[in-house]
């Protein structure tokens, strides 16, 4: 095909990637908007076959099945709980697929042209560490989520050094490549120390951490595409790139945000351990009130409006399908039910979203955290599963605890509260909850899924 | 310098535009826009198409061959994966 017709084609795809994510500020539009974004890159696919370099179709053809073969089986099995490792695998293969590209591209270009020009040779380095990083960060992002690999925090001592270090190795093996116009063993050498970057980088950050971490190289996989895009001279993958780039980067500053964090605290900071709050024990002894199903379903009878916050452990328990049972049969007592999502509620930006989605729970249902707390006050019940940071009040009053300042749900606020959760046991943050030892807080201890299930059914007999 | 600086504008550009179209995206769907744009960026797809078919050298054709793989998981995995998720969105709805 002509290469103004290709290039024609590739303008198409991109305004394709743009319609796709617009179609994505409304769930009713989004599906549209993803098919959108597929069709654009069918289009630039099959436009690329037809480019005068390509001599053989074999390879190729056998690279499309493998690929096809394993996302399809990824994309089909996946658990929806097990969304952010697979993000972290997807943010992985992208990167590293520009680290190859942009080698390839260089060596090929040296063969047949001679020496790349300087702006080509620099975009291939940043290809190479952007990529390199990106592509071992996510795999140590899912060794972690996958429980592969531990999720605490691995500090090595000189951390902060090492990592400079490597970023400093890494960029000046890069230099050295653009100064001495050559590809080659250098760019290996430039991959090889960014590969180490990128492990090091992630490996200290801790579980509750990971919604940062997975948009993050969610950016920079967009980045190293932008980057490929400049050693091939190709608009259509800049303009993705960059798409995907600035997608990345919001939804980095929408998490951090959401904990109250700068971006260099998570990938750097260590929560020094004499900061840890109040004790245990002076918060919640002889204050913490428990309570049994039947004494709740009472409460839920006397309820107008009732909302359900959930956390991370209501998915462990697995507990979303009874939930959403709950919320029904509360409905169709004629009682107000809302759910109430904080934005770190999961492993990654909206995936409890996801999850009740799965649950068939309405999103209409779903409440933003500005948009719900100032509505706790007339809230008669709140229901709080397994949810432990995002509802605890010291983030608003103790400026020394580690989650201070930290915006978080005011459950506090609404007139009684009632926290299913197993025992008193901190969360990440390794803080103590004065919320359950609160005058109007009743502790349901038990596991999430049997909890409600037991309300269910109270619910049902009354 | 030419191409360095329309890919420059371009870059530039498409960061603004990306800003001002993801920042209308709800939290609702944040997740299945990181998957959905994440299959975008397999763009590079396009790339390791012609390292693999250009037959140059065979270091050259086996690295393509492994990024046209790592990209099509990439592509394949994530319009598929999001598509997934959406589509519970849409059940959610009309129930």
């Amino acid at each position: 095909m002509h290469s103004v017709l290709i290039d024609l084609s590739y303008l198409v795809a991109s305004a394709l990637f743009i319609l796709g994510l617009r179609g994505l500020a409304h769930p009713r539009t989004a599906v549209r908007g993803n098919l959108l974004g597929a069709l654009g890159m069918l289009l630039a696919v099959v436009v690329t076959l037809t480019d005068r370099r390509i001599v053989g179709y074999e390879i190729i053809a056998a690279g499309l099945v493998v690929g096809s073969l394993i996302g399809l089986a990824l994309a089909l099995k996946i658990q929806m709980t097990a969304m952010p490792q697979m993000v972290a695998l997807l943010n992985g293969f992208g990167g590293g697929a520009s680290v190859l590209v942009a080698g390839t591209a260089g060596a090929e270009a040296s063969l047949s042209t001679g020496p790349p020009p300087i702006d080509v040779a620099t975009a291939t380095v940043a290809s190479g560490i952007i990529g390199a990083v990106t592509f071992w960060g996510s795999l140590v992002a899912y060794g972690k989520l996958q429980g592969v690999i531990s999720e605490r925090s691995v500090h090595l001592p000189a951390h902060q050094i090492l990592n400079a270090s490597l970023a400093a190795v890494a960029i000046g093996f890069g230099v050295w490549e653009v100064a001495a116009n050559s590809t080659g063993w250098i760019y290996v050498a430039v991959v090889v120390a960014s590969s180490v970057l990128g492990v090091m980088l992630t490996l200290p950050i801790g579980g509750a951490d990971m919604p940062v971490v997975i948009a993050l190289l969610n950016s920079y996989s967009g980045l190293a595409a932008a980057a490929t895009g400049f050693v091939l001279s190709n608009n259509v993958l800049i303009i993705a790139g960059s798409l995907v780039g600035a997608s990345g980067i919001i939804l980095t500053r929408i998490m951090c945000k959401a904990m109250n964090r700068s971006l260099p605290n998570v990938l750097f900071g260590v929560i020094p351990p004499g900061k840890t709050g109040p004790a245990h024990d002076d918060i919640y002894a002889g204050k913490v009130k428990s309570v049994s199903g039947e004494e709740v379903a009472i409460l839920f009878e006397t309820a107008r409006r009732v909302v359900i916050v959930p956390g991370y452990g209501m998915a462990v328990a697995q507990a979303q399908y009874a939930v959403r049972d709950l919320a029904n049969l509360l409905e169709s007592r004629g009682i107000e039910v809302e759910f109430a999502i904080h934005p770190v509620a999961g492993r990654m930006p909206g995936h409890m979203n996801v999850l009740l989605a799965e649950a068939n729970v309405p999103y209409e249902k779903l409440k933003e955290m500005d948009a719900v707390n100032p509505g706790f006050e007339q809230t008669d019940v709140v229901l709080v599963i397994g949810a432990n940071e995002v509802v605890n009040p010291l983030a608003r009053t103790d400026p020394n605890c580690p989650i201070a300042g930290m915006p978080i749900l005011d459950v506090d606020k609404a007139r009684t509260v009632v926290v299913i959760k197993r025992s008193l046991s901190p969360g990440f943050a390794g803080i103590p909850n004065p919320l359950f030892a609160a005058d109007n807080t009743l502790m349901f201890f038990s596991d999430g899924k049997e909890a409600v299930l037991q309300l269910v059914a109270a619910v049902k007999a009354t | 310098m030419d191409t360095l600086m329309t890919g420059l504008t371009v870059f530039v550009l498409a960061l603004f535009v990306g800003f001002e179209v993801i920042t209308k995206v709800p939290p609702t769907l944040h997740t299945p826009l990181m998957s959905g744009s994440n299959a975008i960026s397999g763009i590079t797809l396009i790339g390791a198409l012609i390292a693999a078919g250009s037959e140059q050298t065979w270091l050259s054709t086996l690295l393509g061959f492994t990024a046209v793989v790592f990209a099509t998981i990439n592509v394949v995995g994530g319009f598929l994966v999001t598509h997934r998720m959406l589509a519970m969105f849409q059940q959610g709805k009309k129930r």
